[in-house]
């Protein structure tokens, strides 16, 4: 199974990758290679196989709705690459 | 006092407790240790030289006031993806090359509760993937057996202090054979406990139904003592058991008397080392000589661990590794114009080829028209993978098989292959998938002086009996007392 460019293209967008032209064409290779053998499932049964998306068995767990422990926002904030006045800076979104 | 370095947590603790030795004193021992071999090992990303000694001094002082708690003042590291307070937590990545957690993660807190030290962070692929130390943005740690090599990965780095006694223990995470790959190509002892039993609270996502925390040590009592500190319930992760703690030390020299021991077929396998097969072999031959009975088995379902391994860990990354987008924390490009590019553009300069690599994959994997055909799918063949090891563990109370298809392999020799890479973990990923504990100990040595390592599973929650099975070994053929040879 081979990944055209414009898959490769397709789903570094989706990722919100911006890949280089070089790294588009050794992804496509890799990736088709690693597909090829992922398809190795396909040689298995599973038909009447219920999906695993765990190892436990564990349902919900709940909390009562109560107010916590707060993190200081400062600290918290502090780690961000622009801020001003307790916001988050970003760039334009809006044109205009 | 110069062998300070190569105690065991436990020998190093019992010599603060006769008061023979102070944790000042070692945290000096070990901070001159790093200074002198670091570089060449690159073992560590950041050394908190001062934090270490601060809580040294606070140690002895907790000490002196009659405390004795069962890490008072033993210094360890942590692989650089759990969160330590105040501390740089990068993850391997130059996308987290200046976050400073404001908080520790779970595993961290209850090492600090236990009086633990905290010498600094340690080397890792970035975000955890890989499995050759490789993909680290800060260049890979060296296996100090050969520096030529490769420690393992990805806790290639806590594997690399433990085994050149650049700290007393170390903490790693195992995914699909992090804790375990690495720790038998560096000829220590590495324990990926249940999925469940450690909080992953604190510790940055990989995979999540996948990561697990657990000890990497330089013996099996070491293993024990930690399982047994980071263990237990936390409100904090809904994943995290609330299944009672085991006692993973009061039977620990029990030895394997009437135990049957599985050895699977399909752990043998054409390609492997013909002296790691026997260096293998020759443990499980020892674990019948001391009252084991050795049963064959088959776990039908091995070869699709790698494969449907590939497939849900990537798909759970590029979902987890969807929140670095250069708002909150980490790496921003500022050159970027606009939100949507400044997204994509930060993304591509902070990651790696790797993590780049498994983003796409995960992100193609669950992508519409994709997802039955490989996600869902590859659910179903996690259900097959887990149900063989419920059939085997009717029959056995552990398996025993290689950790790794080959000792520690070279430098580069793999990175341009990423298929050839992901084997690496071939004897490693069923566990993670099951959810069940596996801990590896070294079983000797191949011709060429590399450490192999014999991997140990337990069913859920049987992490005692893992551990006493390679207690049995390690009595037998330990490497305890061999060291490599990092100084000159």
């Amino acid at each position: 199974m081979k990944l055209t460019e414009n898959e490769v293209r397709y789903v570094a967008a989706l990722a919100r990758l911006e890949l280089s032209p070089e790294e588009q064409r050794m992804f496509g290779g890799q990736l088709s290679q690693v597909l090829d053998y992922i398809n190795t499932l396909n040689e298995l049964d599973t038909s009447d196989v219920e999906p695993m998306s765990h190892a436990l068995n564990i349902t919900n767990v709940f909390r009562d709705d109560v107010e916590m422990e707060k993190f200081p926002r400062k600290a918290w904030q502090a780690n961000a690459p622009s801020q001003d006045s307790g916001h988050f800076r970003v760039p334009k979104i809006i044109e205009g | 006092m110069n062998d300070i370095c190569s105690w065991t947590i436990h020998e190093l603790v019992a010599a603060m407790e006769k008061g023979q030795v102070t944790s000042k004193e070692a945290v000096e021992a070990y901070l001159g240790r790093i200074a002198k071999v670091g570089p060449k090992l690159n073992a560590y990303i950041t050394v908190d030289e001062e934090g270490a000694r601060k809580a040294a001094v606070e140690a002895d002082k907790r000490r002196a006031a009659g405390e004795a708690t069962p890490l008072l003042g033993a210094p360890l590291a942590i692989k650089d993806l759990l969160a330590t307070e105040g501390l740089r937590t990068t993850c391997g990545s130059k996308i987290l090359d200046n976050f400073v957690p404001p908080y520790d993660s779970f595993a961290v807190a209850r090492l600090k509760q236990a009086g633990a030290v905290i010498l600094g962070k340690t080397n890792m692929d970035e975000f955890a993937m890989g499995s050759s130390n490789e993909t680290s943005h800060y260049g890979p740690a060296r296996n100090p057996w050969n520096t030529s090599k490769i420690p393992g990965g990805s806790s290639g780095g806590s594997a690399v202090a433990v085994a050149a006694d650049l700290c007393a223990g170390a903490l790693g995470s195992d995914t699909g054979g992090s804790i375990r790959q690495p720790a038998s190509l560096c000829g220590i002892v590495g324990l990926k406990p249940t999925y469940g039993r450690v909080s992953r609270f604190g510790l940055v996502a990989f995979a999540s139904s996948l990561d697990q925390i657990g000890p990497m040590t330089k013996d099996i009592r070491d293993a024990a003592i930690l399982t047994s500190v980071i263990s237990g319930h936390d409100p904090m992760d809904s994943t995290c058991s609330s299944e009672p703690l085991g006692d993973y030390l009061s039977g620990l020299e029990d030895g394997v008397e009437g135990m049957v021991v599985g050895v699977p077929d399909e752990y043998f396998i054409e390609g492997m080392d013909p002296e790691v097969e026997q260096k293998v072999r020759e443990a499980i031959n020892i674990l019948e000589q001391k009252g084991a009975t050795v049963r064959r088995i088959s776990l039908p379902h091995t070869k699709y661990a790698v494969p449907t391994y590939y497939v849900i860990a990537p798909a759970e990354a590029s979902s987890n590794l969807a929140r670095y987008d250069g708002v909150k924390y980490g790496y921003r490009d500022m050159e970027a114009e606009g939100l949507s590019s400044m997204y994509c553009s930060t993304r591509n300069k902070g990651f790696g080829s790797e993590v780049k690599r498994r983003i796409m994959l995960g992100t193609y994997a669950l992508s519409a028209g994709y997802y039955d055909a490989y996600y869902l799918k590859a659910l179903k063949a996690r259900t097959l993978i887990k149900r063989d090891f419920q059939e085997a563990f009717k029959d056995v109370s552990v398996i025993v098989a290689p950790t790794a298809p080959a000792a520690a392999f070279g430098l580069g020799e793999r990175v341009d292959d990423p298929l050839k890479m992901y084997l690496s973990d071939i004897f490693t990923i069923s566990a993670n998938l099951a959810g069940i504990p596996g801990v590896s100990v070294p079983c000797g040595f191949t011709t060429g002086g590399e450490p192999v390592g014999l991997q140990i599973l337990g069913s859920y929650f049987q992490e005692a009996s893992t551990l006493r099975v390679a207690r049995a070994v390690e009595r037998e053929i330990g490497i305890t007392t061999v060291k490599p040879r990092v100084d000159n």
